[in-house]
């Protein structure tokens, strides 16, 4: 700026204000475009969250006209505090969570890299590989349910015709063999939104620098490392994001398999069942909430990493 | 391109061909019992003709919901209300959380719903009260389900049809093995179910010697009441309030049935409703099963079908064959837009001639005493015969928890599939009747 003083007078206002007066205008603009989501945002989210906050103070019950409303103050997360249930909820949920990602990013990796290449086909298997994605999940979650089945389940019956086990297993009512079987179904399921995501980060590395790699004559694997892995990092966290956060608020497949049974449940589940099945809804804000701060943990750990990765 | 097409287009017409036949050909066959006419059917339609009410009925698997529609047509078709029958969901828990939704937003959506029989308590400010309407015939219904669906001195539900929980067991199979009476403990049951189990595996790896309701839902409630009452064990909570839930009897019988998970009962028990057990059941793939009288129609025309019979539920060393109560009420929302015509739907339903076509067809337990009585109804109900139907009758603790019932049995329903899968009921029963203590204090 003391440049611009520097030099003649009459061109350097003239210049300062036509880049502020545009950029105002361009800020009103942004303003003007942004407000229909930010009113829509405030009402759908804001406001609810705002709702569970207050009534995360009360001790409002789900079938209310039976006992008043009344401010409780802090008891609710005194009692959530001492809640062997939730923390052991949060624990199930996180587990989950560190699985089915983890799984699903590798896998999901090895199938964009497939689905990437040049065949014959490719455009049909990109199609026909998000069937699973796109089958609602309690209906998938209840297909496998059904597949699952101790006595009559195809799983069990594979299993026993390839001589690998030599009797049922229970898959879903064993605790040893609940929490993996759930999560071969999410697994199953979302690795084509994965690969989808991950699919498109691949598309955007030229292929100049593979070509140019081989005349180096570098490995396919040193290329993958060197290459691919670094210039999609970005798309992997993005995926890391969306699938962290849809893992740690998983519902639909838990609940068709489970219900409310007590040794698998997740944040979710014992959320809606404080709400629902007991009907307190003033301690079942309190959870809401805890949920809440416990997501926003995983977010700000994400968006550091991001930031860090952008800053470099 | 034009003969890829047209191929398409023969093999999409013939599964939506085969879709339809097959459609038509699982559609219930006509019974030989038909609806009873209704009664009054000329004055209803001058009154309230050419109204729609919405009736949240029975199942949709099963004869219960074609019974719910058949009576539906018979009854639209003579008084002009037009009856929309919207079948609940089979777990009873999600029954019970469909209804709090619909009361809880004040909902004018559904008239007449059906009410299990520890519901009337917490749902009492939601309901219209029926005396004044339906007072009279009530005085036909057992008079012990009437006082349970009596709240404040209102009539919040007239009683629809009785529950209790039975022993079905295999007649052939007994015979095969040389048993020439059903068990009458829950110690001759368990040997008896070992000697059949281990016979029939050798064919039929999938076979099991029992099976009841497991998972850990209402439902588990109702079988656990029965093993610990007729061992000697109490009720959960007595008549005064006092919860008596933690004691040796009920810490020995429940020891006794986590020994029967992986053993005599599939391992996936712990995961069984009623239509699971009643599926491994009419398979052929158990012995024994644990289930309400409903199974007993349901249960027609499947592999079964002519080699099963049903008796009361065995009993411990110390105690009696005892039969949890169950049966479904029947309630008018307080907030429906149709009150006068939901209560003439709901004074079909529960009147003699439409109670002995349900007893009849879908083999329900009638709530009228002389219905119960009817020789047709005794004929198609083995288990109304004098000697199962007498049976000492445990109900639930609903009247003590009242509108905490729904918690209180999440409790005890999710302790007890703890024990199930393998907990000692020694550490497990404090702690139910620790938080019943504390719920019943609040």
């Amino acid at each position: 700026m003391s440049t611009l003083e520097a030099s003649p007078p009459q061109t350097a206002p003239r210049v300062r204000n036509r880049s502020t007066r545009l950029q105002r205008m361009q800020t009103r603009l942004a303003w003007k475009m942004l407000a229909p989501a930010i009113v829509l945002v405030g009402l759908v989210a804001v406001y609810p969250l705002c709702e569970t906050i207050y009534q995360s103070f009360t001790n409002q019950q789900f079938l209310g006209g039976i006992s008043p409303t009344r401010w409780v103050g802090l008891a609710n997360y005194r009692h959530l505090i001492h809640d062997a249930v939730f923390a052991q909820s949060i624990w199930t949920t996180v587990k989950f969570s560190l699985i089915t990602v983890s799984f699903e990013l590798v896998l999901g990796m090895m199938v964009a890299l497939v689905v990437n290449s040049n065949f014959k086909g490719r455009g049909v298997m990109r199609a026909v590989m998000l069937i699973p994605w796109a089958i609602p999940t309690v209906i998938s979650a209840q297909m496998w349910k059904w597949m699952y089945d101790e006595v009559f389940g195809v799983v069990n019956d594979l299993l026993m015709r390839m001589h690998l086990i030599h009797h049922g297993v229970a898959w879903i009512s064993q605790p040893s063999t609940a929490l993996p079987s759930v999560c071969a179904v999410d697994i199953w399921k979302t690795t084509p939104f994965v690969a989808l995501l991950l699919l498109a980060g691949l598309q955007v590395i030229p292929t100049e620098l593979y070509e140019a790699a081989d005349v180096d004559g570098a490995s396919k694997l040193r290329q993958f490392r060197k290459i691919t892995l670094p210039l999609i990092m970005p798309t992997i966290l993005v995926a890391l994001i969306f699938r962290t956060l849809d893992a740690l608020r998983v519902f639909d497949v838990f609940y068709v398999f489970f219900g409310s049974r007590p040794d698998t449940q997740t944040m979710a589940i014992y959320n809606q069942n404080q709400i629902v099945a007991v009907g307190n809804v003033g301690y079942g804000s309190a959870v809401s909430v805890a949920i809440f701060l416990v997501i926003s943990l995983f977010v700000v750990i994400y968006i550091t990493a991001l930031r860090t990765r952008s800053d470099q | 391109m034009k003969h890829r097409s047209a191929g398409a287009v023969a093999v999409s017409a013939a599964i939506v061909a085969l879709a339809c036949v097959t459609a038509a050909w699982a559609q219930p066959r006509s019974s030989a019992i038909a609806p009873p006419k209704v009664p009054n059917a000329a004055a209803i339609k001058a009154k309230y003709g050419g109204q729609t009410i919405t009736f949240l009925g029975d199942n949709a698997v099963g004869k219960s919901h074609t019974r719910d529609l058949m009576l539906a047509s018979t009854f639209s078709k003579a008084t002009g209300i037009k009856v929309k029958v919207v079948p609940h969901p089979a777990d009873s828990s999600a029954a019970y959380a469909q209804l709090a939704r619909n009361f809880s937003s004040k909902s004018s959506s559904v008239d007449v719903m059906m009410l299990d029989v520890t519901w009337p308590g917490a749902f009492a400010p939601y309901l219209a009260d029926l005396k004044p309407a339906l007072g009279t015939q009530a005085k036909l219904h057992s008079q012990g389900i009437v006082q349970n669906d009596t709240v404040g001195g209102h009539l919040v539900a007239m009683p629809w049809f009785g529950d209790f929980g039975i022993l079905y067991y295999r007649t052939d199979l007994l015979k095969k093995y040389g048993f020439s009476a059903p068990p009458a403990t829950w110690s001759q049951l368990e040997s008896m179910a070992k000697t059949i189990q281990a016979g029939e595996q050798k064919t039929n790896p999938n076979f099991y010697g029992f099976v009841w309701q497991g998972n850990a839902y209402e439902g588990l409630t109702c079988d656990a009441l029965e093993w610990v009452a007729s061992s000697g064990g109490g009720t959960f909570v007595d008549g005064r309030g006092k919860v008596t839930i933690n004691n040796a009897n009920a810490i020995a019988i429940l020891n006794q049935v986590r020994s029967w998970v992986g053993t005599i009962a599939p391992r996936g028990v712990t995961s069984y409703g009623e239509e699971d057990a009643r599926n491994a059941f009419d398979s052929g793939n158990a012995a024994f099963m644990r289930n309400w009288p409903y199974a007993y129609a349901a249960s027609a025309g499947t592999p079964v079908d002519g080699k099963f019979d049903v008796t009361v539920l065995p009993h411990g060393s110390v105690g009696q064959s005892v039969g949890t109560v169950g049966g479904w009420q029947l309630g008018v929302s307080k907030y429906s837009k149709h009150q006068g015509a939901a209560t003439e739907w709901v004074r079909y339903l529960t009147s003699p001639g439409v109670e002995r076509f349900d007893a009849i067809y879908n083999t329900n337990v009638p709530t009228i005493p002389s219905v119960a009585q009817d020789k047709a109804v005794v004929a198609a109900n083995p288990y109304l015969k004098p000697e199962i139907a007498t049976v000492a009758r445990v109900t639930r603790p609903a009247a003590p928890l009242g509108v905490h019932y729904a918690q209180g049995s999440q409790i005890i329903y999710q302790g007890i599939n703890q024990i199930e899968n393998g907990a000692d009921a020694k550490s497990v029963l404090p702690s139910i009747a620790g938080q019943l203590q504390g719920l019943l204090k609040s």
